[in-house]
């Protein structure tokens, strides 16, 4: 029986590949499209704001609500910390990546692996939370302060506009912190495999050619790894952007895209704003990647 | 006598235990086409790689036109390498590769462009500066890496088994033309190649390679005819090793002999030989049609056998089957015979 089954499907390769990219294609297009296309259709609805009923009715006005000072102000200031976070994280990733793919022994490479994916083995929540026990103000970042005689530059940092606060756990330099912290491993490993695969050869070739080490690392070995980073980017730019709890239990009162879509959708019932909110991202990720592409950054795929 | 391009003075270069390079004396000439000829792990990349300055000898001292090399990086020397994969950066085109050696040096723009276009000429790749390297076949690759290492003018190009991974019309035709343009540049040429045929075409000298060590240093014509160890016989060719009694029989001297199976004839049954030929008799236990020649196997009366082959100048592949089991004389010219010693 099993083996009428397998030369039935031998016969027909056609049939085969069908029945394997059935099920990916059906989560594909009913979870991934699909739940665009609703967000789409229900960022052109608009919330009448007298019954707090959703009219159903194609409009704009939803998304030229968008366009108000305080919600671009939303934008700005998560685009900007996305970005800082990822720039940040791409500073932090380069050399150790560098290190990983290139001088580190088997067993090295396995052990600092193991160290930047651990974190992503225990729960996202736990490790947010463990970061409040550091940046509290009771907590282990003031106590090292008290220690090393340096609290007064502790509270003249926490004094300062835009980046200070009561403490660094309520503060943009503490959501950066741990934004930083937890979105790292997704830049490290990227740009690890990316320089993985440059050949020792080609670097070789460029000294050979005459080239410096940091000649061949900038005409060379950057430009190579260039792609990895902007995938890496990828992943700790929007991650960034759409975050809400980080922002929740280190940001002050000010929103970020995550905690507004969160509160228009569940607080407020504003379903078709948290909608054309949402489409903030996208438009921004696309924005994105074109400049990366202008960059170069897909040439060497 | 001309002045030598690389000396290597008891180099030797250890990977732990492992004595890639062992103890190496060698002197390549000013404008020769030299190459390392050996089985792989024999040491004669080691040695390529400690010339372009990849690898740096553990003991010893390379010299480069009189000037000790051996601990400068590779881009403080005057000599480049074609890698064996060509090693050609992917990210630039075709012009930017091969200019990359200019561009490191500062050179203009204009000049640039120039140059690649007369380097483009002399490896016949006109109109392809544009392109990316994977755009390119494997044959044009190479060529591309030729043509990146030659722009540089080096005192000496490397060549790390440039041919491997082409096909053998290609690499037959690639053999030809390397060697045209080494006449034309007139650069010395360090070949590395684990192909005997290949070395022996194109190189002016060849030096065997074994287990980290040099067996033999000749010209081809040389290392062909008169191999001095049994592994050189063996690698270098074919050849049929005579040891021990059988020698002590044929030569009357009882020492390790080699003889090339085309050096061997057939005699008719009452055939003498003269003064200045061994002869041999036996019967011939197999026969092999290869269309350009037949390859007999020929079982000796006293024991030991002796590979013969013969052109099929007249005979069909139907004279030489009738062969099979016939007794034979064979002799050979002594000139023709090589001691090993050893």
């Amino acid at each position: 029986m099993l083996n009428r089954i397998s030369t039935y499907l031998y016969l027909r390769p056609k049939l085969v590949l069908a029945l394997l990219l059935l099920p990916p294609l059906i989560w594909f297009l009913v979870v991934y499209i699909g739940s665009l296309i609703t967000l789409l259709i229900n960022s052109f609805f608009s919330l009448d704001s007298f019954t707090g009923q959703i009219v159903r009715e194609f409009t704009l006005k939803t998304y030229a609500k968008l366009f108000d000072p305080s919600n671009m102000m939303i934008f700005a200031r998560t685009t900007v910390m996305a970005a800082l976070v990822t720039f940040t994280c791409a500073l932090l990733a380069f050399p150790l990546s560098y290190y990983m793919a290139r001088f580190a022994s088997p067993r090295m490479k396995t052990l600092l692996y193991m160290a930047v994916t651990l974190p992503l083995w225990s729960s996202y929540v736990v490790r947010v939370y463990s970061w409040k026990l550091i940046l509290a103000q009771e907590g282990i970042i003031s106590w090292l302060a008290n220690l090393l005689h340096i609290d007064g530059l502790l509270n003249w940092y926490l004094s300062l506009p835009v980046v200070g606060g009561p403490s660094l756990s309520i503060s943009y330099t503490g959501v950066f912190l741990v934004f930083v912290y937890i979105w790292l491993p997704y830049m490290v490993i990227p740009i690890q495999t990316a320089l993985e695969r440059v050949p020792k050869s080609l670097i070789e070739a460029s000294s050979d050619l005459g080239a410096q080490p940091s000649q061949t690392f900038r005409s060379v070995i950057l430009p190579l790894a260039f792609p990895g980073v902007i995938a890496g980017s990828i992943f700790t730019f929007s991650l960034t952007l759409g975050d809400f709890i980080v922002p929740q239990l280190f940001g002050n009162s000010a929103y970020t895209i995550g905690r507004a879509v969160l509160s228009f959708q569940g607080t407020s019932n504003n379903i078709p704003l948290a909608a054309a909110f949402t489409m903030g991202p996208i438009l921004i990720m696309i924005v994105y990647l074109l400049i990366a592409r202008k960059l170069g950054a897909f040439d060497a795929l | 006598m001309s002045e030598s391009a690389i000396l290597f003075k008891n180099v030797s270069r250890h990977f732990g235990e492992v004595k890639a390079v062992d103890d190496v004396t060698l002197e390549i000439r000013d404008g020769e086409f030299f190459s390392m000829l050996g089985p792989s792990g024999s040491g004669k990349t080691t040695c390529l790689r400690m010339i372009a300055g990849f690898e740096r000898p553990s003991a010893g001292q390379i010299f480069l036109y009189g000037q000790d090399v051996s601990n400068l990086p590779p881009y403080e020397r005057s000599v480049n390498t074609v890698f064996q994969d060509y090693a050609l950066f992917p990210h630039m085109t075709i012009e930017e590769n091969i200019a990359y050696g200019l561009m490191i040096k500062g050179v203009s723009k204009e000049d640039r462009i120039k140059q690649v276009g007369e380097m483009l000429e002399l490896v016949r790749l006109p109109g392809y500066g544009g392109r990316k390297p994977s755009q390119l076949s494997g044959g044009q690759r190479q060529r591309v890496a030729l043509a990146r290492a030659l722009i540089n003018h080096p005192k000496v190009l490397l060549l790390d088994e440039p041919l491997g991974a082409l096909d053998l019309k290609l690499r037959q035709q690639m053999q030809v033309e390397l060697k045209n343009i080494q006449r034309e540049v007139g650069i010395t040429f360090i070949f590395v190649t684990h192909d005997q045929e290949e070395a022996l075409t194109m190189s002016d000298r060849i030096a065997v390679f074994n287990e980290g060590n040099v067996e033999q240093i000749g010209t081809p014509a040389d290392i062909y005819e008169h191999p001095q160890s049994s592994f050189v016989a063996g690698f270098v060719g074919v050849s049929n090793l005579l040891s021990g009694e059988v020698a002590k029989r044929i030569t009357g001297v009882e020492d390790k002999f080699s003889i090339r199976p085309e050096k061997i004839h057939f005699a008719k049954a009452d055939g003498r030989a003269g003064a200045d030929s061994y002869q041999a008799s036996g019967n011939i236990r197999d026969v092999i049609y290869l269309g350009l020649y037949t390859r007999y196997l020929v079982e000796l009366d006293g024991g030991g056998d002796l590979v013969v082959v013969e052109q099929n100048l007249k005979s069909t592949s139907m004279d030489v089957m009738q062969a099979k089991g016939q007794p034979v004389q064979l002799f050979w010219k002594k000139e023709h015979i090589s001691r090993l010693g050893g």
